[in-house]
């Protein structure tokens, strides 16, 4: 987000007004595009003790991998949320390859590297590229507790899928919080899609299997559905969930083809336990990862891939219609570390 | 919300409870789990180096040897360090009476800024406030209107601006407007922001300078984790934050924001948001939250949960007619909805002393078997909710019949509503001056003993039929807290004990 908004810096009307230029954004020339890993890494220079920084202290002239030392690094995983037990195993398997070292004092380059590997170990698999069903419309379920930014994720994925080519309708499934469908309504005016909504307070599943219709009508190639912000908590709100996708499932076989969990960057190790239930109630695909340009690192991003085998599949990393990636794991890794 | 928590605490604290030697040894490893127990649930690394190295200092000196029982105080060293933790002494600074207050909000995007303005609101509105709620967010697609469905549901007045208005234009507008129709407390809900987002961190500077608030809370979501602090620091570096409101605590198993929040910045929490509805926003109280987290459970929260949800008058009543056997279904109909109005019978246990943590889900008494009570006791004429002993025959059809419910369960209503009258009877006045005189006697160490009896998990038979009787049977939460009018109760007396040790944090 930095760099873009420092460019607006240099136009005087257009810091004063900045709500005008975020409702017109298509219109503008797009910005020389930079690589998500120079958007991040100049994103993340921002935090003062980024984790590179402290682990290249800690390492400073080689370690000696005692309880002490192991305890610190522990710390700096912890710190970007990677949670106790991924942490411990991520430590354990540093010990482990640190074994060729004998006592030796273990070089810092070679300890980063190697704990950056491992965390990539975990990350890289090939099942992290977003489906698309044979026949359209390829129809994608979004999920996610309260305020991850899961309209903001869809908005952007629509306009992605604009950029493209594909006709886009969203479906305006979040009928309970005020106000939702019409932030909604903005997005798709900004991404040039289509979109369906009916009354606050709608039935969801209704509104969601009207939405299908619709997408028939219009020939739409890709129908995306936005879903309330649910605290993974409240069972009848997960159950309502099973009953969204049962919906989709019945209205077009092999749907959905996609059920994405957005979860923010700086989420904790509740993170894990989220993604643990939305798969139980929705069988979710795949994680959408928000807010990453912020200081937080979303660590328990490698405890869900971990131990629930969910891939991250974007990653949004900043306000602009177009700050949506697929997720890259070397970048996110080195992001981790804020490597040089 | 803190069970994982409370759980993971307890289990570390059993390995001190009842030892009669504290050793470097046996609180060592103690301290490993609770500092297992803190990291998992997500308090921040420094926060928790920094307990640690407080309660190793304070459970190995001075203080436990002098006493009789160093497991006990080492727990007791633990609750005043947590209670520490989650903001203890840190206070608001108190406003001058009088004039225009104004209270900004200000926090991340997605943190739940908007929802909390209305919920403070609402809270303020039932305190006697006249409040004005703010739309300075002028960023966000329809935020504007999110905040005005929310005031038009808890009643209060939203001041907005066509689009196209700088947000310190509206402040400042909304401050003359409040003046003119005389509002006193002004809410602004400003622009959801990055952190680290400096220029829209300069625009919540400007409108500091501009509207003087007396009040700045910053809105963290509790689902965060380490970044927590981060964005406490962040924001209090340039804002200097009065407090903290923590957002979504009822989704959370965990809570470690709670417990990083005053190790960062100094400030306390004042507010916590624990549910959907524009009513579940409650203050925050460090002592009483501590004695939740290590499954003490909060009296005091109860009593005045039961305050705002019990009319003084009926309540009175209530007791009177508990002594006097007069007790109809329509009372037990009245007090199941009080007890809804608390926030249902879950919420109620959880309050309870040596319940907290161990509440065990699978036995709680069905809530929708409450809601089926309601229809047959609702079909019933008022004369067969005053003498129930009437119902039989066609009479129980037509009740059956008009709550959709089975004759077999008319007779259970019935059945359940004569025991619990037994029930009541055996629970008169000699027990309850029983109890109160050993309080009066024994206090602090009664009080553990209740509490130590609390631990014994009831039956799961006992709490389903708990439940079935619209709540805890002779239980009335108001009259313990305040029966002035009835002395030899001593519910008054009790709870004043019960409220000065948790002052003095035991």
């Amino acid at each position: 987000m930095l760099f873009w908004k420092k460019k607006k810096d240099d136009e005087p009307e257009a810091a004063s007004q900045p709500e005008v230029e975020a409702a017109r954004p298509l219109e503008e020339p797009a910005p020389p595009r930079k690589g998500l890993l120079a958007k991040l890494r100049e994103r993340l220079a921002q935090t003062h003790a980024s984790l590179w920084d402290r682990a290249a202290a800690l390492f400073r002239g080689g370690l000696k991998l005692d309880d002490e030392s192991l305890e610190q690094l522990e710390e700096i995983l912890l710190a970007a949320d990677v949670g106790m037990m991924t942490t411990q195993h991520l430590v354990a398997g540093l010990r482990e390859r640190a074994r060729r070292f004998r006592d030796k004092d273990v070089p810092a380059d070679w300890a980063m590297n190697t704990l950056k590997e491992l965390i990539l170990d975990e990350l890289q698999h090939e099942t992290s590229a977003p489906a698309l069903a044979e026949n359209p419309p390829t129809i994608v379920l979004v999920v996610g507790v309260n305020g991850v930014g899961k309209t903001t994720a869809i908005g952007k994925l629509a306009a992605r899928y604009v950029r493209e080519g594909m006709t886009v309708l969203l479906i305006a499934g979040d009928t309970f919080r005020a106000a939702a469908a019409e932030q909604l309504a903005i997005w798709a005016e900004r991404a040039g899609c289509e979109i369906h909504s009916a009354q606050e307070g709608a039935d969801p599943a209704s509104v969601v299997y009207d939405g299908l219709a619709h997408a028939r009508r219009l020939g739409a190639h890709m129908v995306i559905i936005d879903t309330a912000g649910r605290l993974h908590t409240k069972t009848h709100l997960m159950a309502e969930l099973s009953k969204i996708r049962r919906v989709i499932e019945r209205d077009s076989p092999g749907a959905p083809h996609e059920t994405l969990l957005v979860q923010d960057a700086s989420t904790g190790q509740t993170g894990l336990v989220q993604a643990r239930v939305f798969t139980e109630a929705t069988q979710v695909t795949g994680v959408v990862l928000t807010k990453l340009d912020g200081t937080a690192k979303g660590g328990v991003t490698i405890a869900i891939r971990r131990e629930l085998g969910l891939p991250v599949k974007w990653m949004g990393v900043g306000e602009k219609l177009d700050d949506l990636e697929l997720f890259d794991p070397e970048a996110f890794a080195a992001a981790i570390f804020n490597s040089p | 919300m803190f069970e994982n928590l409370t759980d993971r605490l307890n289990q570390a604290l059993r390995r001190v409870r009842g030892q009669s030697h504290l050793t470097e040894k046996n609180i060592q490893e103690a301290l490993r789990e609770v500092r297992l127990a803190f990291l998992e649930a997500d308090v921040h690394v420094g926060a928790v180096k920094e307990f640690i190295a407080r309660v190793r200092e304070r459970a190995l000196g001075q203080e436990v040897l002098a006493s009789l029982e160093p497991g006990q105080h080492a727990i007791k060293v633990v609750y005043e360090e947590l209670t520490r933790m989650l903001g203890g002494d840190a206070l608001l600074d108190p406003i001058p009476a009088g004039g225009l207050i104004v209270t900004m909000l200000c926090g991340l995007q997605g943190s739940g800024k908007t929802t909390a303005c209305a919920k403070l609101a609402l809270k303020m509105k039932n305190e006697g406030r006249r409040p004005l709620l703010v739309a300075a967010d002028v960023y966000r697609p329809a935020a504007v209107e999110q905040l005005k469905v929310l005031g038009e549901k808890v009643d209060v007045p939203v001041f907005s601006q066509p689009q196209g208005a700088r947000p310190e234009q509206i402040v400042e507008r909304a401050m003359a407007f409040a003046r003119a129709e005389g509002r006193d407390l002004l809410i602004l809900d400003t622009a959801g922001r990055l952190h680290i987002d400096e220029r829209m961190m300069d625009e919540l500077v400007r409108i500091r300078k501009l509207a003087s608030p007396q009040r700045i809370f910053l809105v963290i979501d509790s689902m965060v984790g380490q970044d927590a602090v981060r964005q406490a620091e962040h924001f209090n570096s340039r804002l200097d934050v009065s407090g903290v409101i923590l957002s979504k605590l009822d989704g959370d198993a965990r809570g470690g924001v709670a417990l990083s929040v005053r190790h960062a910045i100094g400030k306390p929490i004042v507010f916590a948001s624990v549910g959907e509805k524009p009513a579940d926003f409650e203050a925050f109280h460090p002592d009483r939250m501590a004695g939740r987290i290590l499954g003490m459970g909060d009296v005091l929260t109860l009593i005045e949960k039961a305050q705002a949800a019990v009319d003084r008058e009926e309540a009175l009543k209530m007791q009177q007619k508990l002594f006097d056997q007069s007790f109809t279904l329509d009372d037990w109909l009245s007090q199941m909805q009080q007890v809804k109005k608390m926030g249902g019978l879950s919420a109620i246990l959880k309050l309870l002393p040596g319940l907290g943590g161990n509440l065990p889900t699978d036995k709680l008494p069905d809530e929708r078997e409450m809601v089926r009570m309601e229809a047959i006791i609702n079909s019933m004429t008022k004369r067969e909710r005053s003498e129930p002993h009437i119902v039989q025959g066609s009479r129980r059809k037509r009740i059956a019949a008009g709550s959709g419910a089975n004759v077999s369960d008319v007779d259970r209503v019935i059945k359940e509503f004569g025991e619990m009258k037994r029930m009541i009877k055996a629970m008169t006045a000699p027990a309850r001056e029983r109890l109160v005189k050993k309080l009066r006697t024994h206090d602090k160490k009664a009080l553990a003993a209740m509490a130590r009896k609390g631990k014994q998990q009831p039956t799961s038979k006992a709490m389903r039929k708990m439940g079935r009787m619209g709540g805890l049977p002779g239980f009335d939460p108001r009259a313990l807290g305040q029966a002035p009018e009835s002395p030899e109760a001593g519910g008054a007396d009790m709870m004043e004990k019960l409220r000065e040790m948790l002052k003095k944090k035991n």
